[in-house]
């Protein structure tokens, strides 16, 4: 195999490498004057143009660059998702961090090289680069949860979720890694697309490959919180800073599981039953577990962690969809999916963000009581994203349920729907719980922290983002040619 | 795209209302009713046109409309209207206006989130009464429900948090039901015609097994049958009406609950003839029951509001009863009752509502001989009491016996059984004006002064609906003509 890069070999990859290069700048720049403003600035402006940058490649996509990295349109696309979101919760980041009361600048370089990972994670089809841009990702996020560790009057406890985070996510690498050996061991390539090849050769029902593929999920479904290896996703999602828990929820989400779609799809492990069998398994167990724990929390992260556990479930039924069928459907489905589930993440957590600060977090559902009273607007967002998690429609959330289940129906997944239709009957339950407190009388008492010019980022940020949950719930015609189209690439 | 207009005014209307809230908050009311006025005459303008059949459709239709919606899975802006949407729709107006009229005076907080709410509930009303794309149809299915939970939940009584959550859970997922059902229809299209298609009429050109056919019918009749609802899927009927505001029970068991009985006739039956003959004999024994046990639970309860409820549903098993006998007569009686029932409940909760906002009770334990002191009150109360159980003359009676006449055909000993319900009706009826209006006065309970009788302003709605019985009872030739156009390509 030829290893030189021509320069050429490089366009593709402009994306990765603006954002490595702003990483770069970022911490110079901090090294020369400290300033949040600039820091924020130029953070948010080089994932602009790394934007602008995965945008003009994309009449290059198509093409394998060394060994590790895939530029098609599928990679693309999700890499100008990947970019979309981190600015996002950069701007969301500003508001936060702006009254902190230590060093805010790093969080910025944090949350690029973050964004790094998942740029190579969602490009990769080869277990180094993946793994690379996991653990990239993965130690990223460690310091961001643990952010502002320093502060004495830190409004969580920052420590605690890092160190969870921490110890369990180095164990699911471990597990993940020797899954890859043993891969490695067997078949002797670790590229995603030549196990095809190599697995015809193994005993298919053997208990070597078994453990091969149940170890590697098992890493994958700690990373995409799947039961039964959620336990961390309450307390770290709880404990972290806002800004890191919305970017742990949403980029590191997206990005594992546009990794897993890419193996299932490239190395065709879906043919191998037991796989599907443990998949169907732990899919079922999400959905039920996530929705049956999130009825009884009253804090507001937590919920949404909760939920998130069954939403991560709802996905693996396309995945599952996908090992049956000819048709592209699972692909789109998951696509179309988590752009909704991003688009809606963010916005319940922008929601929390923007009443909140570093020192006092408004994470209670007792604290959005009377909110339709008090700031009717926020309200109307929070109201919106819940809605659109419980799949309801004139929100994108309908449409990716009805993706979800159409692939589930192609795939005569008959007994995971039933489980998604009682998992979505309970999980109306803890949504609309949360309206009714926000439609309830307030209660006379503190009010949330006066907003200020620090915040009206955030707010453009969330007016677009309920417009883009409304677009994709009423007239998604649009983003679903273009998932469309993408999904071929894959 | 007359039939765009209509749902759009709805919309648009609803925005208004609640903008005009910071204006003055006396203005929302004013907006929603002209919202509904204009909304109506709309839709009776309707009424001149020429039935024709458009391309790619069976039967006649008034207006018919297909744009692009969704190219990737075929779904289409598809909607059409014949005259049994027609009749539909033009309830939904009327009713729509009363439900105004009874919030009127009684919803003073957040007035104008409380119309937005009520013209967005009837905007997806009268878009599931003439969506032919099943996405579309279910798209606004489900539209209705969030607008209805916040009435329920915002402006409702004493429970009215629990009442709200158990109306939307039980209506969410049955519908989750129906959407997988939908789903797997459109499927089978696809494995059959390689493309997806959620086309009403193309739909009808699936082929499924027998088995297949019969799951799926039993998905729409799940999502129908609780909205309807029927026996054993109606506990969360008698909550969510006696915990909503007057407007809001009037839109429930006025419009929402015709939504269920409408999709059994658009949808379960015709597009699954054999499985719903199957089902029919199943189907009408849960009518049975629900006209009988409903009737005997109504006359156990203390509460008024949830006593007209458990009526409702007794009313609604002549509506399945005459559904799944499927011969013209039985469907045009289920029909005749969707609308003469539209008007009764509507007008009596609109009274037990008024009762309520004037004593603050709905407890007929402290009630009694009000007949003395709201003599025009009690007289509505009468007409509306005898229009319900039944009494010839008026439509209610009508629709009954076209329904039991038709099913008498099909099925001879459900049909006996059903009958009884007639009986009931009679005696729980008797027996709410007997408790309320006759007998003692109970001073301890009830302050005379607040009990003041009808206004005008609530006379003149009541005078209205009482006209609809009337011409129902008397020559519902009007609206069996309307609804042959649609029975007669369907049946």
């Amino acid at each position: 195999m030829d290893s030189t890069i021509a320069l050429q070999d490089l366009i593709p990859l402009l994306p990765i490498l603006v954002v490595t290069g702003v990483a770069v700048l970022v911490m110079l720049l901090i090294a020369v004057k400290r300033s949040h403003t600039v820091s924020c600035a130029v953070t948010i402006c080089g994932i602009a143009v790394a934007f602008l940058a995965a945008l003009a490649v994309l009449p290059f996509a198509g093409q394998q660059v060394t060994p590790l990295l895939v530029i098609d349109n599928f990679s693309l696309f999700f890499t100008i998702v990947v970019l979309v979101t981190s600015g996002f919760v950069a701007v969301f980041s500003f508001s936060y961090l702006y009254e902190l009361s230590d060093e805010v600048e790093e969080f910025y370089l944090l949350l690029l090289i973050a964004t790094l990972g998942a740029l190579i994670m969602v490009s990769s089809n080869h277990f180094i680069s993946a793994f690379l841009g996991l653990e990239t990702l993965s130690i990223s996020l460690y310091g961001m949860i643990a952010y502002p560790v320093h502060c004495k009057d830190a409004a969580k406890f920052p420590l605690e979720a890092s160190v969870k985070y921490l110890v369990l996510s180095a164990v699911s690498s471990a597990f993940i890694l020797f899954g890859i050996a043993l891969i490695y061991a067997q078949t002797g390539t670790l590229q995603f697309a030549d196990l095809t090849m190599s697995t015809d050769g193994l005993d298919a029902g053997g208990a070597y490959y078994i453990g091969c593929l149940v170890l590697l999920f098992s890493g994958v479904a700690f990373k995409l919180s799947l039961a039964p290896f959620h336990m961390w996703t309450p307390d770290v999602y709880e404990g972290a800073p806002l800004p890191a828990t919305t970017f742990l929820a949403t980029v590191g989400k997206a990005a594992m599981m546009v990794l897993l779609l890419r193996y299932m799809v490239a190395s065709n492990a879906l043919s191998f039953e037991p796989l599907v069998v443990v998949i169907a398994a732990v899919a079922m167990l999400s959905i039920l577990a996530g929705n049956v724990l999130a009825l009884v929390q009253e804090n507001l992260k937590r919920i949404l962690a909760y939920s998130s556990i069954a939403h991560m479930g709802y996905l693996l039924i396309a995945l599952i969809a996908l090992g049956d069928t000819s048709t592209p459907l699972g692909v789109e489905a998951i696509s179309f999916y988590l752009i909704a589930y991003l688009v809606t993440s963010l916005g319940a957590f922008g929601v929390a963000t923007v009443v909140s600060s570093s020192e006092k977090e408004y994470d209670f559902v007792a604290d959005y009581q009377g909110l339709f009273w008090r700031e009717p607007w926020l309200a109307l967002l929070l109201t919106a994203m819940l809605l659109s998690l419980a799949g309801i429609p004139l929100t994108a959330g309908f449409i990716g349920k009805f993706y979800v289940v159409l692939a589930g129906v192609e795939g005569g997944l008959w007994g995971l729907l039933v489980v998604l239709v009682a998992g979505s009957g309970i999980s109306i339950y803890y949504y609309l719980r949360i309206v009714y407190r926000m439609l309830m009388q307030p209660e006379p008492g503190e009010s949330y922290r006066e907003a200020g010019w620090a915040s009206m980022g955030s707010y453009v940020v969330l007016a677009m983002l309920l417009a883009a949950l409304l677009l994709l719930g009423i007239y998604p015609a649009f983003l679903m040619s273009v998932i469309q189209t993408v999904a071929v690439s894959i | 795209m007359i039939l765009a207009w209509l749902i759009v005014i709805l919309f648009a209307g609803g925005v208004i209302a609640w903008l005009a809230d910071f204006v003055d908050p006396k203005l929302p009311r004013v907006v929603a009713l002209g919202v509904l006025v204009v909304d109506g005459l709309l839709m009776l303008t309707l009424l001149n046109e020429t039935p024709f059949t458009p391309a790619g459709t069976t039967g006649d239709w008034l207006v018919y409309l297909k744009a692009d919606w969704l190219p990737r899975f075929d779904i289409y802006f598809q909607v059409g209207l014949d005259g049994l949407s027609l009749l539909m729709i033009l309830l939904t107006a009327f009713l729509g206006i009363m439900a105004v009229g009874a919030a009127w005076n009684e919803i003073k907080e957040r007035a104008g989130f409380f119309y937005f709410n009520l013209l967005w509930t009837l905007a997806g009303v009268v878009g599931v009464f003439i969506a032919l794309d099943l996405f579309l149809f279910f798209f606004f299915w489900e539209v209705m429900l969030i607008p209805m939970y916040l009435i329920i939940a915002i402006w409702g009584h004493e429970n009215k948090s629990y009442a709200a959550m158990k109306f939307f859970i039980f209506t969410q997922v049955s519908g989750l039901l129906m959407l997988i059902a939908i789903l797997a229809l459109a499927f089978n299209y696809f494995l059959q015609f390689g493309h997806f298609s959620f086309d009403y009429f193309e739909l009808h050109n699936v082929e499924l097994g027998a088995s297949v056919a019969m799951l799926v019918m039993l998905g729409f009749f799940v999502g129908f049958g609780t909205k309807l609802p029927t026996v054993p899927l109606h506990s969360w009927l008698p909550d969510a009406h006696s915990q909503a505001p007057t407007a809001g029970s009037v839109i429930l068991a006025g419009v929402l609950l015709k939504t269920g009985a409408y999709g059994l006739i658009r949808f379960t039956v015709p597009l699954f003839p054999q499985a719903a003959e199957q089902f029919a004999p199943f189907a009408m024994t849960l009518a049975a029951i629900s006209i009988l046990y409903c009737a005997k639970v109504a006359f156990a309860q203390t509460d008024i509001k949830r006593l007209i409820a458990y009526t409702s549903v007794s009313h609604m098993g002549f509506v399945t009863l005459g559904v799944f006998a499927w011969n013209e007569q039985a469907v045009q009686g289920a029909v005749m009752t969707m609308l003469a029932h539209g008007l009764s409940a509507a007008a009596l909760f609109m009274l037990a509502g008024g009762l309520q906002h004037r004593i603050h009770t709905r407890d007929m334990g402290d009630m009694g001989g009000f007949w003395a002191r709201v003599p025009r009150m009690s007289i509505v109360a009468l007409f509306f009491s005898i229009a319900a159980l039944g009494m010839p003359g008026l439509g209610n009676f009508v629709g009954e016996f076209l329904a039991l006449l038709g099913a008498f055909q099909v099925n001879i000993e459900l049909t006996v059984v059903a009958a009884f319900g007639l009986i009931f009706a009679s005696v729980y009826s008797l027996w709410v004006l007997q408790k309320v209006f006759q007998g003692e006065f109970q001073s301890q309970h009830i302050e005379e002064s607040a009990l003041v009788d009808l206004t005008r302003q609530e006379m003149l709605f009541y005078l209205a609906m009482m006209a609809g019985l009337v011409w129902m009872g008397m020559y519902p030739q009007t609206f069996l003509n309307l609804s042959a156009m649609t029975l007669g390509s369907i049946l």
